[in-house]
């Protein structure tokens, strides 16, 4: 039956199809469907090649005794790292106490009430923020705190961190609470619930894995960062949350006052660290400097590795399985 | 064919409508089993109106509803039937620029009146909504919450709450191995039963049902039906369902609303009384084409 | 148009009653005048003839209740239907009337002596006539029409006491026709019966419009005290 006289034209009669074009589709998409390959190989390489190159080059000095020990004098052979470990733990955890707190509440006013000035305010002010070059939030914190205070500090450098961190933690938390059903929250609502009680037993633990998720991106970029902390805690070899835990045990101080000296002298970091080492003439430093590479390398791959995979996990238990 | 009914009397649909007779018309209707002469009103609404801004969402409604009966209140989409039905819990109140006239009266008082606790009106008046909207916790958890914001705190306590809650809800024996999954793991008959569960163990006095099976399939749907009618001996219910034949089966007295006018776009109460009468033998003529599915 | 093949399928429904109606008042017809003539064929016929009523009215009924079933049907459709069932009902009992004057016809045989009653004629012609427009009332929801037909039933009862008497007078007169005109009066009987059906319809009628069950007809008037029945 001829179809040629409609303007469409009646689909063929015949199941099968004709040959030629069938070939001719089966040719395209096998073209295509290469093409997309070949360009997500290419998207990919640099990063195993990252991947690849740096294990290659800093494998060789992972040991215990890298992790453990204190670096040596310029010029001598071996030593480690230790400082620069309890100084991105002691940032990052400085960063997270200062950053989270505010974050997450700004991010529930800003969800909840989007439209009142101050709402507003919060908004542009974490866009404004999020872009603000680093290296200037480091000078606010030398501003801030390391001029009055007249000496660098960890603590300096974890609120330069915090700020850093607050822009991520904000937009995150705002984007899950909003996506978290109205639902949810009227069926709270109706059960004579508060709007604030609401929002803490209901509309936050279904928001948690989200928050999560923006948190652990936080920490990811924090503990990554270098310019910052160029103005704010410096870098110090000589840092060991051991020393000045056996001090203060020594000197009869309390726990309060342990913590502060913990904080308040300059730290290092292993970002830091990196740029250090590798800017020296020692080849020995040189390539110590690659180890540490790998040791954030790492580092950054765990952090978002595991928050998927605790996500995901979570996300299983909710559903049942 | 139409034009040749004479129907008994037509009113325009903005004079006052019927005021539900507090007496069962037994004329047509043989009594029911146990059904008492006298039907006691749990909640009164007196020329009730509610403007969000300038709009005018709710026109002046009468009706009151008696206690251990279901009420359904039914009309085309759009005509405020989920709006009068969230009045009574004051759910209306989350909408910014709400503004409500006339009262609402359970148990002699006005709930609209300034100094009213709206918490304690949300506890006596509990609500199910048409998605079922279990919170991320487990199913446990989920009946225990509103328990707990009213001081319940022993484990003993609120382990009896929890039984009887989902007893009542027929969801007991399919869950309780499982208590402490999660509540969102469980079939969407089974979420909507834990969630009239979870509204059930504060001990409510009135039900509110906001089309709570139009997200179930059809044996769901007789579950939560068969449901319905076995708590109407404890509490009172109000349901909204655009489902005519869901509220012929399963509801006591009838409610249809309309919008007086594609303009104004209010909602009016059109026609109130006995379910039976409404669906074999409506006074007006609105509602009978709405019933009849000659409109809406 | 909203349900427009529910409309239809209703439409139909009172269509089919309609010609069961007339099936009807032609089989009573019919009857009535094989009597009168003694056409002992046309009785046969007739009485084979009841079987088809049956069937159509056991029709119209399943259509009825697959309509309920599929189409859930409220207020006037519903009364209209569950009107429609009744009213089918007291059409074949109708039908069993004319099925009846037939048989009589038969069981009486062509050599009978006794002449029927000219009343025989008009009764049929009375109670086919409202019968034809009771029907009508129906189909129009003429409700104020149909209140006023069961009045008429009136008439029929009087010219059934009129043949009552009559044959009454014969059977004294000559016991030996007792036989013959008790199947005269049966017959007479059948047609009264048939007007008080045509009451039961109108009923059925108003219902329809009012929503309402309403006795219309006068009681039996064999113990109406306006009218006694007097032996002469």
């Amino acid at each position: 039956m001829s179809s040629t006289t409609q303007s469409i034209g009646a689909p063929s009669r015949r199941l099968v199809f004709s040959k030629a074009n069938f070939r001719r589709r089966k040719i395209v998409n096998g073209i295509m469907l290469s093409l997309t390959g070949v360009l997500t190989v290419v998207a990919l390489i640099p990063l195993f090649w990252i991947i690849a190159y740096v294990i290659y080059k800093g494998w060789q000095f992972i040991s215990f005794a890298f992790f453990t020990q204190m670096p040596r004098p310029l010029g001598m052979v071996g030593g480690g790292i230790k400082p620069s470990i309890e100084g991105t733990i002691v940032l990052t955890t400085l960063a997270c106490l200062f950053a989270i707190p505010p974050g997450i509440l700004a991010a529930f006013f800003v969800a909840y009430k989007p439209n009142t000035p101050l709402g507003i305010a919060v908004r542009f002010g974490t866009d404004v923020l999020s872009g603000v070059p680093s290296i200037i939030i480091g000078i606010f914190g030398y501003a801030l705190i390391v001029k009055p205070q007249g000496h660098y500090s960890a603590l300096a450098g974890g609120v330069a961190l915090a700020i850093l961190m607050l822009p991520i933690i904000i937009r995150t938390t705002e984007e899950m609470v909003k996506l978290v059903p109205q639902n949810l929250r009227e069926g709270s609502l109706a059960l004579g619930s508060p709007e604030w009680k609401t929002a803490l037993s209901v509309t936050f633990p279904a928001a948690l894995n989200g928050i999560i998720t923006g948190i652990l991106l936080g920490i990811a970029r924090a503990s990554g960062e270098t310019a910052p902390l160029l103005f704010t805690s410096l870098g110090s070899s000589n840092y060991s949350i051991e020393r000045i835990v056996q001090v203060g045990l020594a000197t009869h101080q309390n726990i309060f006052q342990i913590f502060l000296n913990i904080v308040e002298e300059p730290c290092d970091s292993l970002p830091l660290t990196l740029y250090k080492y590798s800017q020296m003439p020692y080849p020995e430093l040189v390539s110590q400097a690659w180890a540490v590479a790998l040791i954030l390398m790492i580092l950054v791959l765990a952090i978002n590795i595991l928050s998927r995979l605790w996500v995901q996990a979570r996300v299983a238990r909710m559903q049942g399985r | 064919m139409d034009s040749n009914l004479k129907m008994t009397e037509e009113k325009p649909v903005s004079q006052s409508p019927i005021i539900m007779p507090l007496q069962p018309t037994l004329k047509e209707t043989p009594p029911a089993a146990g059904r008492e002469e006298n039907l006691e009103t749990k909640i009164e609404i007196r020329d009730f109106s509610l403007y969000y801004g300038k709009f005018k969402a709710l026109g002046s409604v009468s009706m009151g509803v008696p206690s251990n009966m279901i009420t359904a209140i039914i009309g085309p989409s759009g005509c405020g039937k989920s709006t009068l039905l969230r009045a009574v819990n004051r759910m209306n109140d989350l909408v910014p620029h709400v503004r409500t006239e006339g009262q609402v009266i359970m148990d002699g008082e006005n709930i609209y009146a300034p100094n009213i606790d709206v918490v304690n009106l949300r506890r006596r008046v509990g609500m199910v909504f048409q998605r079922p909207n279990p919170f991320p916790k487990s199913i446990y958890d989920n009946v225990t919450y509103g328990p707990k914001l009213y001081g319940v705190g022993r484990k003993t306590d609120l382990d009896e709450i929890v039984e009887k809650a989902l007893r009542q809800s027929a969801l007991w024996e399919e869950v309780k191995d499982k208590l402490n999954q999660s509540g969102m793991a469980l079939s969407g008959g089974q979420q909507q039963r834990l969630c009239i569960a979870r509204a059930l163990a504060v001990e409510p006095e009135l039900i509110l049902m906001d089309e709570p099976a139009s997200a179930l399939d059809p044996v769901a749907t007789l579950k939560i039906e068969e449901l319905m009618q076995s708590l109407k001996d404890i509490y009172t219910i109000i349901i909204v369902t655009h489902n005519m034949q869901q509220a012929a089966r399963v509801s006591d007295f009838t409610a249809f609303m309309m919008i007086d006018s594609p303009q104004t776009r209010t909602g009016v109460l059109v026609e109130y009384g006995e379910t039976n009468q409404i669906f074999t033998n409506p006074k007006l003529r609105q509602t009978e084409d709405y019933v009849t599915g000659r409109f809406g | 148009m909203p349900r427009e093949t529910f409309e239809r399928e209703l439409s139909g429904l009172q269509d089919e009653t309609l010609l069961l109606g007339s099936m009807v008042e032609q089989a009573v017809r019919d009857s009535v005048e094989a009597l009168m003539r003694r056409e002992l064929n046309e009785a046969r016929r007739i009485y084979a003839g009841d079987s088809l009523i049956n069937e159509n009215r056991y029709r119209i009924e399943t259509e009825c209740l697959a309509l309920i079933a599929r189409q859930q049907p409220m207020a006037r459709d519903l009364r209209l239907i569950a009107a429609i069932m009744e009213i089918i009902t007291e059409l074949e009992r109708i039908g069993d009337y004319a099925k009846g004057i037939a048989r009589i016809n038969i069981l009486v045989g062509e050599e009978a002596s006794l002449q029927p009653p000219m009343e025989l004629r008009l009764m049929a012609d009375l109670g086919l006539d409202m019968l034809h427009r009771a029907l009508g009332a129906f189909i129009a929801r003429d409700a104020e029409t149909a209140r006023l037909i069961p009045a008429e039933d009136d008439q029929v009862d009087a010219l059934y006491n009129q043949i009552y008497r009559e044959l009454l007078g014969v059977m004294i007169a000559d016991p030996a026709t007792a036989d013959h005109a008790n199947y005269l009066l049966w017959s007479a009987h059948n047609l009264e019966r048939l007007a008080d059906r045509v009451t039961n319809i109108c009923e059925r009628t108003v219902f329809v419009v009012t929503g309402e069950i309403k006795d219309l007809d006068h009681s039996d008037d064999e113990y109406d005290p306006a009218t006694p029945v007097e032996l002469s």
